[in-house]
């Protein structure tokens, strides 16, 4: 039977990933033909002055031709005799770090070079630890370019020796280093006749041999819940794939979060009935009994994991966007996808020594510890017990993009002395009683766009048709319960949610709110919409044309960003994100104040916001 | 793990992708070229879901010029499993008379990228799976198993998201759309032996028997209706030709050969000594990166 084996190459740029694969795959005849041509035509016009470029069998981007560098992850296939590989060959700039990873996250075994002629580099440091994060625990040192130092033993010796010193700080299986040449060819697929004092096999002998599959520990049985089959009424099947132990018809399994217990019917393994089936195999499994059981719930037998909500993780940032603590994100950790936020960064990690530094926000390509709270119980692991259940990804809400990814160091018990009090006199009561729908109407624009005055006379309208309200001015809030905080980024978001908050709790009370703050950021504003709630969350876009707000200046602040005497001043040297779909959009430089409110009244009638009584004097007043 | 082979793995892998894209995206397609490959991948969609069908429907983007036992395949395939399987043309290239013989590269844009991207604006998927693999060619081979396109289905390569062990990220913009390749990490040879081992059915035409054929340009064509005009000089040649990738007719390059079984195919496969795309006449045009330069643009 052939055996597969996933391994990335990385290390510092110019160390020769891309030509070390290349050679192997030219000597080990693993080329076609018509890619052996067009890789000696390709050289012809390539860097080595006409002899064999073999990098460029692998950098295939038309940037990456062009730059002579690797940008992203290639992925390379290939059959010896003895065994499948697939290989993935990651850059080594510091810039694409994350595609790195991607790498690392993939492989089973990570071939790490270092230029002989440099020996250990703060790059190659970062990627050692990065392989050891993503979980790999079989690494093979490749030291190159050893003809550019003639082939120095006492040279190779000293680098072996940091190579050891530095892999002291990690847990691995299996540890070799090599000397090689990967332009020259030594070492790579047979011995080099140029350094008869290395005894060791080939690099490629060495991959062929080398066993990676986990010892099978008694461990129990646990399969994350992708989806719910069901064709029709009498088939109800659990699809997953098994990510540990073993699972036969006739036992009993826990589903969690929920802790029922049921009897595994029938299993189909790819689709076929089976009587059991082991780690790896995607399955569809139905019960004896109904469960609470959707995607993200996870099937378990004689396996613990932790349910909790809150737990400490390390992050690989990948985002040009910073991560700063407070900041919502989407996160998913085995089948389950879940509103989550970062609670507080720990601290970062030194990449090249490992000391912990105090932070409070972290950039791409920086590793991070943080505590990280969930919107809701999710099934989980330390990375160490379980990669399945212990590595998650965080996305950013607005862009979509893979913010960062981590591995769950440990969960946190939440003290078991805060309970949600439920409270007899329900929010639904308090509004009837004050016959209204307790919303907030969150107004966003500006500095100078009206905000305030429209707020102010949309009160007055309000309360004189007899309704019950509160108006949250941004500056006053800022005097009072907000005056610890500035204006870092950290801080804004910490604003906006104390603000949101309180216009909850007063939503509660049965008030309708109005705020007006200049809330520049969709993801703010997402954020206030969440805990608000959907539907109590008014959205106001006062869209006053910038050089309106300029011109009008109240508080003479675009003076002061013009001359550079206020720094990150919205729509001057800060961005303004407008709202994509706004309840209303209102333009106060074309409209006169009381048609802006009569616009708000109207955008509030048609999401049915106003009571009957109020809807019909309000056109009354008309 | 111990107990599973190279291909159940890699068998695993692709039903699991194909499960995370039911459950995730809002509207999803499989992309049905007929092929092997897409053989490949229907099956695998059977099986992912067994005993619920696929839950999604099936696009094949015709340009009318493909095999004529390429369609009785793909409608006999439909009807076999009872699938929802959708056929897309461009009518105005149609309309135009857009032909390979005459628009060269012209041709695959009008009659292959353009009509991908209005079938999928016109059905709306926000998710379509494709049967390419890493092993076809260099920039392919740089591609993410989850691929983004932007509002005019174009790919980034310089700025790919990050995908990180199985945590698939399938979020999207409205109008973005995302390609999805659940047999990224399939070599030709996985492929065949998994149309061995899983009895798969396969287009005729992959199997060697006598057919007329030209050669033209080096390219050995097959005669497949009388659109096709011979060229002063070329002669109609019989022999036993078979194709080692399905395409449009006088796009595809046939090989002499006398594999007539699927052992016999495995064979030749395993010593080939030419990569399976040079037999496409389209990837030829324009160099190395001719490829990634149509990923740009929208093609698949």
């Amino acid at each position: 039977m052939n055996t597969l084996l996933k391994f990335i190459t990385c290390g510092s740029v110019d160390d020769g990933k891309s030509t070390l694969i290349g050679h192997m795959l030219y000597d080990a005849k693993l080329l076609f033909a018509d890619q052996e041509q067009a890789l000696l035509l390709d050289s012809q016009m390539g860097s080595r002055g006409g002899a064999i470029d073999y990098s460029l069998l692998l950098d295939g981007l038309m940037a990456e031709r062009e730059q002579g560098i690797t940008i992203d992850v290639a992925y390379r296939y290939f059959t010896t005799e003895k065994r499948s590989f697939i290989v993935a060959d990651t850059p080594g700039h510091e810039e694409y770090t994350r595609n790195m990873a991607v790498g690392a996250s993939f492989a089973e075994l990570a071939v790490i070079l270092v230029d002989a002629t440099h020996g250990v580099l703060t790059q190659t440091r970062r990627h050692t630890r990065i392989c050891s994060m993503m979980g790999i625990r079989h690494f093979v040192f490749a030291v190159n370019k050893m003809d550019l130092i003639r082939y120095d033993e006492t040279r190779f010796e000293k680098i072996t020796a940091d190579i050891r010193r530095m892999m002291a700080e990690y847990e691995f299986t299996s540890l070799k280093i090599f000397p090689v040449s990967a332009t020259e060819g030594d070492n790579i697929t047979k011995r080099s006749t140029q350094m008869l004092w290395y005894r060791g096999t080939s690099l490629l002998t060495y991959l062929e041999n080398i066993r990676t599959e986990q010892e099978e520990e008694n461990t129990g049985f646990l399969m994350p819940v992708q989806r719910v089959c069901r064709p029709d009424s009498t088939f109800r099947g659990f699809q997953g794939q098994i990510e540990a132990g073993l699972i036969k018809a006739g036992d009993m399994i826990t589903t969690l979060p929920s802790g029922e217990k049921a009897v595994v019917s029938q299993i189909l393994d790819a689709g076929k009935p089976v009587s059991s089936a082991g780690c790896g195999h995607a399955v569809t499994i139905t019960l004896d009994r109904e469960v609470d059981v959707s995607r993200g719930c996870v099937l378990v037998k004689d396996a613990s994991l932790c349910v909790g909500s809150l737990f400490t993780v390390r992050l690989l940032w990948m985002d040009d966007a910073p991560l700063v603590a407070g900041k919502n994100y989407y996160l998913k950790l085995g089948t389950r996808l879940i509103p989550a936020v970062v609670l507080h960064i720990n601290h970062k990690i030194d990449v090249n020594t490992g000391n912990e530094i105090p932070a409070d926000t972290t950039f791409k390509n920086e590793i991070a510890e943080c505590d990280i709270s969930v919107s809701d119980k999710i099934v989980f692991d330390r990375f160490l017990n379980s990669q399945a259940l212990g590595s998650l990804i965080l996305i950013d809400r607005v862009t979509n993009m893979t913010s960062a990814c981590g591995i769950v160091l440990k969960n946190i018990k939440r003290s078991d002395n805060l309970t949600w009090q439920k409270l007899e006199i329900t929010r639904e009561f308090r509004a009837q009683q004050k016959e209204q729908n307790p919303v907030t109407i969150w107004m966003t624009g500006l500095s100078g766009s009206g905000k305030s005055t429209v707020a102010n006379a949309l009160e007055k309208r309000l309360v004189s048709l007899g309704l019950h309200t509160m108006l949250l001015d941004g500056d006053n809030i800022r005097m009072g319960l907000n005056r610890n905080l500035g204006f870092k980024q950290a801080d804004r978001i910490e604003n906006i949610r104390r603000i949101a908050e309180v216009a909850r709790l007063m939503n509660d009370a049965g008030l309708i709110v109005i705020t007006a703050f200049i809330s520049p950021y969709a993801q703010d504003r997402l954020s206030a919409r969440e805990i608000i709630g959907k539907d109590s969350f008014f959205e106001i876009y006062v869209n006053t044309p910038l050089e309106e707000c300029e011109r009008r200046d109240v508080k003479g602040l675009y003076k002061k960003a013009r001359s550079g005497d206020l720094a990150d001043f919205t729509g001057v040297s800060s961005p303004y994100e407008a709202p994509d779909s706004p309840d209303a959009v209102i333009d106060t430089s074309e409209l006169k104040l009381q048609e802006c409110v009569d616009q708000i009244l109207h955008a509030l009638e048609a999401r049915e916001l106003l009571p009957a009584r109020v809807a019909s004097a309000s056109q009354q007043a008309k | 793990m111990s107990d599973m082979t190279h291909l159940d793995k890699l068998e695993a892998e692709a039903i699991y992708i194909m499960r995370e894209v039911a459950s995730e995206c809002e509207k999803p397609v499989m992309l049905y070229s007929i092929g092997k490959d897409s053989s490949v991948m229907l099956h695998l969609a059977l099986k992912a879901f067994y005993p619920e069908k696929p839950p999604f429907p099936f696009l094949h983007v015709n340009t009318t010029w493909k095999f004529k036992e390429m369609i009785a395949f793909r409608d006999q395939t439909a009807k076999k499993y009872g699938l929802e399987m959708l056929e897309y043309i461009n009518k105005d290239g149609l309309a135009q008379g857009i032909n390979p013989f005459d628009h060269g590269a012209a041709y695959t844009d009008i009659m292959k990228t353009q009509a991908l991207k209005q079938a999928l604006d016109y059905y709306g998927f926000t998710a379509a799976f494709g049967g390419g693999r890493r092993d076809e060619e260099k920039s392919r081979a740089k591609e993410r198993i989850f691929s983004f396109r932007n509002e005019q289905h174009a790919w980034d390569p310089k700025n790919q998201r990050p995908e990180m062990w199985k945590l698939y990220n399938t979020r999207i913009r409205p109008g973005e759309e995302i390609r999805i390749f659940p047999i990224s990490n399939w070599t030709e040879a996985d492929i065949w032996q998994y149309i061995q081992r899983e009895n798969i059915d396969i287009v005729p035409l992959y199997f060697a028997k006598e057919r007329p054929f030209v050669m033209r340009d080096g390219n050995i064509i097959m005669l497949d209706d009388d659109r096709m005009k011979l060229r002063d000089g070329e002669t109609v040649q019989h022999d036993r030709i078979r194709f080692r990738t399905l395409g449009c007719y006088p796009l595809t390059g046939g090989v002499r050969s006398q594999a007539d079984t699927l052992e016999a195919i495995i064979a030749e496969t395993l010593s080939a000594v030419s990569s399976e795309r040079t037999s496409r006449v389209i990837d030829s045009d324009g160099g190395s990166a001719s490829m990634e330069k149509r990923k740009r643009e929208g093609y698949f």
